[in-house]
């Protein structure tokens, strides 16, 4: 009974690992389509192309919630990991939120169409470059606390600069938009969707904050 | 069957009981402790494996009868396994984790006060020893062995899922076999006395195996310490587990191992004889506890981590708890065996008399003592042997090696070589040879203990001991153990 308790324990221990590698890849590939979802926005508008990237972050994020839920009953109903099972439950639905942000922001760009004058794309891509890199570091940084805790500061402090400096483009579009000639509507317009942009960076840095607590605790 | 036999049996299932209850924790507790192992499963498998260790190692060990065969009176036994039964219980009670051996120990030694006996002195050394040598000895153990893993743990980046999973299959591994061990090293001490009187038949399943009178003996107490897993020792394993110092669980893990090794560097006999046979330094055996080399892992690994998170009030109840043991168990004995005795009319003791013969006063003249200061103690017979060493201690001249040579020579034990017991000789635990010699005793009788051992060693080459050295240790002891099942065997009164 031991022996194959423990084989089978090993065995839904892997299994456990690949939902936890899958969720952080699917986080990964939905920040980069993410990206370019906004390029293509900017470049096309609400094109087929950009229609099918939303699609795909739609998918990947319910794919994420059940790969969530899956890791919260499994870590639950299999005690495993006691220690630290909170912390990681807490690092998930934090993690999962991010997509929530990428879902949003492509939804309402789907839907409520804004006119982004060109002259505002560059600051636009810049700041998504920035909040992709944000949580493209926040995911690095959620993997090392799985696998290599040592390394897991070498990634939040980037988070951080990420973070810090999706706050001045925001602020510096924000100012460029209010300066500009538009209507009071369109500009309120665009100023939403840079403040729904910038959130997923917002996020990570908060995520960052609490993933450095829970290293903190998690010692031998 | 007796059902005399049968009511003393119940003191030796209520020691079981309370030895699962209070020892269960030190296999197990960390890991309930820490939550990574459900106190049901690991109470499922310490029993399992308490159960095989008692019956299938224990079983082997069946004619050596535990610290309580001290005692040469059932009533004593029963008396003496019930008070040390209650004081574990009381401290399970308590939360707090003893060592039942202690206990055990605390009793006899009541009961040496109630029969006169003397205590050897060593016996209350060797505990005090443990109380400091055995958690030291663990916490320095459980330091080294902390440091190394958690070096090994962050130099491979194992996922930290993997990390938890091993960690738990360790922790299972490391109590199962604990377990065993815990089977295995206790039976006796829960079931041996009841050995001679056991109310069991063997009985043959089919063709296929024989279940021997003492292998059901020794399960009915293996059932009883599981029945004390189950039901009781939770409360302890949360005090080893988490109520001391919050561990982790690799550092649960590390405490398991380190109380395993302590155990094993320091008190195996098997091991200091194989390294002086391959004439490599021996390592020193220590009196240790299970116990307490638990509680001292866990020290050490709070000394490590900076001496944060000790709770000092609980380390200071089982510190307190370890000293009251042995003197609840001895009071509670004492105070028994005169109801016992008095209100029940139990013969609790058998009065063993002292005499110093003439063939006494040769064997020591051989020894080399003086006898000339014992003339006048030549013509008393003492009804015990703390008279005989009162009057021992009222002469001049006799040194204290002397001293005890001659409280063991003049020692009384009738014996007598009877034919009718033959039948009753475990071919499964002496030789041919050592049989053989015996029966050639028929119809001798002998007045004390030391010259049957030392007819039957002129007799017989398998019935002489090796020179005393370390090699010969295990040897000598096992032959003790033999002569002894002899003279229990052959000892009047029946």
């Amino acid at each position: 009974m031991k022996i194959s308790n423990g084989i089978g324990l090993m065995g839904r221990t892997r299994a456990l690992e690949a939902e936890i590698d899958q969720f952080h890849d699917l986080l990964s590939q939905s920040a980069l389509i993410f990206k370019s979802a906004i390029y293509t926005y900017l470049e096309e508008g609400c094109s087929s192309d950009f229609e099918d990237k939303l699609q795909q972050v739609n998918k990947f994020e319910s794919t994420c919630d059940g790969l969530r839920r899956t890791i919260e009953t499994q870590l639950y109903t299999q005690t495993l990991i006691p220690e630290s099972r909170g912390d990681v439950l807490g690092l998930i639905e934090n993690l999962d939120h991010i997509l929530g942000f990428f879902e949003g922001t492509l939804w309402g760009l789907s839907i409520e169409k804004p006119d982004i004058p060109t002259e505002f794309h560059e600051g636009y891509r810049n700041l998504t470059e920035m909040g992709g890199e944000a949580v493209e570091s926040m995911v690095l940084a959620s993997r090392a606390f799985f696998r290599n805790i040592d390394s897991v500061g070498d990634h939040s402090h980037k988070v951080l600069f990420f973070e810090k400096e999706a706050d001045k483009i925001s602020t510096r579009l924000k100012a460029a938009i209010f300066d500009s000639k538009l209507d009071l509507a369109h500009k309120m317009h665009l100023k939403h969707f840079v403040e729904q942009i910038d959130n997923a960076a917002d996020w990570a840095e908060d995520v960052a904050d609490r993933l450095a607590i829970y290293v903190i605790k998690r010692t031998f | 069957m007796d059902v005399t036999i049968l009511l003393f049996l119940t003191s030796g299932l209520f020691l079981g009981w309370a030895l699962g209850a209070n020892d269960a924790a030190n296999v197990f507790g960390t890991a309930v402790g820490t939550r990574m192992v459900r106190f049901t499963t690991a109470a499922i498998i310490c029993s399992i494996f308490v159960v095989l260790g008692a019956v299938v190692s224990g079983a082997g060990a069946a004619h050596t009868l535990g610290k309580l065969g001290a005692i040469n009176a059932l009533p004593g036994s029963f008396m003496a396994a019930f008070s040390a039964g209650l004081s574990v219980y009381l401290m399970t009670v308590a939360r707090v984790p003893v060592s039942t051996s202690q206990a055990i120990v605390g009793a006899i030694i009541g009961w040496n006060l109630f029969s006169n006996n003397l205590t050897d002195q060593s016996a209350l050394i060797k505990i005090m020893t443990t109380w400091l040598a055995c958690p030291i000895l663990a916490a320095v153990i459980a330091m080294g062995l902390f440091k190394i893993v958690t070096g090994i743990l962050n130099n491979t980046k194992m996922h930290l899922l993997r990390t938890d999973a091993y960690t738990r299959i360790g922790l299972i591994l490391a109590g199962a076999f604990g377990s065993y061990s815990l089977g295995a090293n206790n039976i006796a001490n829960v079931m041996g006395v009841f050995v001679n009187s056991s109310p069991f038949t063997e009985f043959s399943v089919g063709n296929l195996f024989t279940v021997s009178s003492v292998q059901q003996l020794f399960l009915v107490g293996a059932l009883a310490i599981a029945v004390g897993v189950f039901t009781y020792s939770k409360r302890v394993m949360l005090t080893v587990g988490g109520d001391l110092l919050p561990l982790s669980p690799v550092a649960a893990w590390v405490v398991v191992i380190s109380h395993s090794i302590v155990l094993f560097l320091f008190a195996s006999q098997g091991l200091e004889a194989f390294l002086a046979s391959h004439d490599l330094p021996t390592i020193p055996l220590v009196p240790v506890s299970s116990s307490q080399a638990v509680v001292g892992a866990v020290m050490g690994i709070a000394i490590i981590k900076g001496g944060r998170g000790i709770r000092w009030r609980v380390l200071g109840g089982i510190g307190m708890g370890w000293i009251v043991t042995p003197v609840i168990a001895g009071t509670v004995c004492f105070i028994g065996l005169f109801f016992l005795q008095n209100v029940f009319d139990q013969k609790v003791y058998e009065r063993v008399p002292y005499q110093l013969s003439t063939p006494v006063i040769e064997r020591l003249k051989q020894d080399g003592v003086d006898t000339a200061p014992l003339a006048n103690l030549a013509r008393n017979d003492y009804d015990s042997e703390k008279d005989m060493d009162t009057a021992l201690s009222g002469l001049s001249g006799l040194s204290e090696k002397a001293h005890q040579s001659v409280l063991k020579y003049t020692r009384v034990n009738h014996l007598v070589i009877s034919s009718a017991f033959f039948s009753e000789l475990p071919t499964d635990y002496l030789s041919a040879e050592q049989i053989s010699a015996v029966k050639q005793l028929e119809g001798q009788s002998f007045q004390h203990f030391w010259m049957l051992s030392e007819k039957l060693a002129s007799m017989s080459p398998a019935w002489k001991s090796l020179p005393k050295t370390k090699v010969n240790k295990s040897f000598n002891k096992h032959l003790k153990n033999q002569l002894a099942v002899v003279q229990r065997l052959f000892h009047l009164p029946k």
